[in-house]
């Protein structure tokens, strides 16, 4: 369906940038700016949205942009909050970082923390598309269990990655700050509701969106939106908030559809279905999300109201 | 107007009449005393800045990017690991041509560990884009403070600029320091208003990155800042001598170089000590001169060039060694003289490593050596404890 020429939003990533067919990452960012409108200060930490809209002399950017490094976005972040705040311009714009989650759980960590901890005004957003996409598929922090990446490949004795995805939502609640989320290209709505909250918030905040990326995860172009559906389904993505410190509104899931659906359409999951013992892992992940229906639904309360800025 | 205060709270003091929007610290020694006085200058009203005490150095210059691309005049100090620590950002600083000023106290580099002064830790930033000028007193690195920002928001430099003085031997040190007036500071600096920055009502995107179509004229012109910057140094250099009656020269300072036979360079606070040196010899009747390299980047080779036209011999104190070569400043020197047929002999001597002192009795013995060649080898060690290594070989 086609909307009208009037309805249809301002792209502030404008067409005609680099991202692949299908790229999770890139309507994320689409979304987002969708979300905040041109009042916003983007910093950018190097990877595939950098790449991809940034290339000398083009820009895809019709907002403020910054690129500095890898690890740095938050850090840079700060300093445009503080120029704003110095110069008086506070009230021209919000400062959101964008970044992936190698420049976010991994490299950015100690960069995060620091802009978490002292208190910018800042929203962080995290494109996980769960590797380092932009060097060519590797293993990242975010990495899921058993996924097959070119650091984590399966082979006869190596089912992928052997470790389980790191919590930063969880870690990034820990600095006490006011509003953190998760959020999936799957789920626009949610995903919109979820910036504009996160972007009123005074002081920090942080949003975590799985960005399925169909180049690294090996699936059809066509399914980024099932394939992100799919993960919240199955209860390996889970969305939810965590308000003042305290989760609520967890995403209802009608129907829970067992992991195979999810696993079974990307190639980074495929030797599970082929090699000896790959059941058991199959069950193993399975375990995983009925464990995470089962404690992020205990723990979570309906949200009463909205969040206090 | 003098008055006796400690080196760190003089920069302190520069950079509060600086008037920057943006300052960011991270403790190391021997920096530290500089960004604490300044937060207690916050602290007291008697500084309006917005000051980010960021979790690392990497982050202090992160913040000062994010701040200067936004139109803030921005500050941060740093040394040693710390300025290690900051590489690839100094890089990308410089590329971004962010006029941020930053107070390097010169410490050694670990290991084994040092907090004592050498110039390792910025010799090895040579080639981050950012000017580097070595003060030789308190009083200078304060006026250096104020003229490094006139270098780095002048619109025909628009690079960073460090301001190098000795860990400790600057930093710590009391000592008499010409107050900088207020009024006078606001005249020769005006409020930083850059033509580029970030801003939602002109959006504008920095940082992008350059294929092989264009990367190469990145660096062109950030190399030709740098170039330009041998004129606009000195320039400002005078203009700020106009106005506070203190000129330091520019690239290089002479001194007692007129008719001098034997010459020794050097950079930094152990300037003070050769020229002292200098005019002992002058009085026992050695036609002995002393050259102070102000700016390290960019190189005055034309100005030492012509420093030691018609000198015999020249020696070059490095405080620093690019291993399994030499000093840095001894291959600059003898590169400035290559295609000079009449150039003097040039020796260099490795001395003043992780705070070992250079007193007079060394910078004579220097001049002996290169009085009489046959004594040394081109580059060395000087001042090397020989027992010391006899122990460790045991």
């Amino acid at each position: 369906m086609q909307a009208k020429e009037e309805e249809r939003p301002v792209d502030l990533l404008a067409s005609g940038h680099r991202a692949c067919a299908g790229c999770g990452a890139a309507l994320t960012i689409q979304e987002i700016l969708r979300a905040t409108g041109a009042n916003v200060f983007v910093a950018n930490s190097t990877g595939c949205m950098e790449i991809i809209s940034s290339q000398y002399p083009q820009s895809a950017w019709k907002v403020p942009w910054i690129h500095s490094l890898f690890e740095n976005a938050a850090a840079v972040a700060s300093g445009i909050e503080v120029a704003l705040k110095a110069l008086g311009r506070d009230e021209e714009g919000k400062v959101v970082v964008i970044a992936g989650d190698g420049g976010t759980v991994d490299i950015g960590m100690q960069a995060i923390s620091g802009m978490l901890e002292r208190g910018h005004d800042v929203c962080y957003i995290c494109y996980d598309n769960e590797a380092y996409m932009n060097t060519g598929n590797q293993r990242s922090g975010s990495t899921p269990f058993d996924a097959s990446t070119t650091t984590s490949p399966f082979g006869k004795k190596s089912f992928g990655n052997d470790r389980p995805k790191k919590n930063m939502p969880a870690i990034v609640a820990a600095h006490g700050i006011a509003y953190v989320a998760t959020s999936s290209v799957g789920y626009p709505r949610d995903l919109t509701k979820k910036v504009q909250k996160a972007v009123s918030v005074s002081g920090p905040a942080y949003l975590q969106i799985h960005a399925p990326c169909n180049v690294g995860w090996g699936f059809d172009s066509a399914k980024t939106i099932e394939i992100a559906r799919l993960a919240v389904e199955t209860g390996l993505w889970m969305m939810y908030e965590i308000v003042d410190g305290e989760l609520v509104n967890v995403m209802k899931v009608s129907r829970q559809q067992p992991v195979e659906e999810y696993l079974k359409q990307q190639r980074r999951f495929a030797h599970l279905f082929k090699m000896p013992g790959g059941e058991a892992q199959i069950k193993l992940i399975q375990d995983y999300a009925n464990h995470n229906f089962e404690t992020y639904k205990a723990a979570s309360r309906e949200a009463t109201g909205e969040i206090q800025t | 107007m003098l008055e006796i205060m400690e080196g760190s709270h003089a920069i302190a003091l520069a950079v509060k009449a600086a008037r920057p929007n943006v300052v960011s610290a991270y403790p190391i020694t021997p920096q530290t005393h500089i960004v604490e006085d300044i937060s207690q200058l916050i602290a007291d009203g008697d500084l309006n800045a917005q000051y980010v005490k960021v979790e690392s150095e990497h982050s202090a210059m992160s913040v000062c990017i994010g701040a200067s691309a936004t139109g803030a005049r921005t500050y941060t100090a740093t040394t040693s690991q710390g300025l290690a620590l900051m590489h690839e950002v100094l890089f990308n600083a410089a590329g971004m041509r962010l006029p941020i000023v930053m107070t390097v106290a010169n410490r050694a580099l670990s290991a084994p560990l040092s907090i004592w002064n050498d110039h390792q830790d910025s010799i090895s930033e040579r080639d981050s884009g950012w000017i580097q000028i070595y003060a030789e007193d308190n009083t200078e690195a304060s006026d250096l403070t104020i003229q490094a920002y006139r270098i780095a928001e002048d619109s025909r430099i628009q690079v960073p600029v460090m301001v190098c003085m000795d860990g400790y031997t600057l930093t710590h040190t009391y000592e008499p320091v010409e107050l900088l007036e207020q009024d006078l500071v606001d005249d020769f600096l005006p409020p930083y208003r850059p033509t580029d920055f970030l801003s939602v009502y002109d959006p504008k995107s920095f940082g992008m990155f350059a294929d092989p179509n264009y990367y190469t004229e990145f660096r062109y012109q950030n190399h030709r800042a740098l170039e330009a910057a041998k004129a606009v140094i000195p320039e400002i250099s005078t203009e700020f001598g106009e106005v506070f009656d203190r000129d330091y020269g520019g690239l290089i300072e002479e001194y007692r170089c007129d008719d001098a036979e034997y010459v020794l360079m050097a950079m930094g606070s152990v300037v003070g000590t050769l020229k002292d040196t200098v005019d002992d010899l002058r009085d026992d009747g050695v036609r002995a001169g002393a050259i102070k390299l102000r700016s390290y980047r960019p190189f005055p080779a034309d100005e030492v060039r012509s420093a030691l036209a018609g000198v015999e011999a020249v020696g070059i104190l490095d405080k620093n060694i690019s291993l399994g070569f030499e000093g840095a400043l001894f291959t600059d020197v003898k590169a400035s003289l290559y295609h000079d047929d009449n150039a003097p002999k040039a020796f260099g001597f490795i001395a003043g490593l992780g705070g070992r002192d250079i007193p007079k009795r060394i910078f004579v013995k220097m001049f002996d050596c290169i009085r009489d060649d046959k004594k040394i080898a081109k580059s060395e060690f000087f001042d090397l404890r020989t027992q010391i290594l006899d122990f460790q070989e045991v």
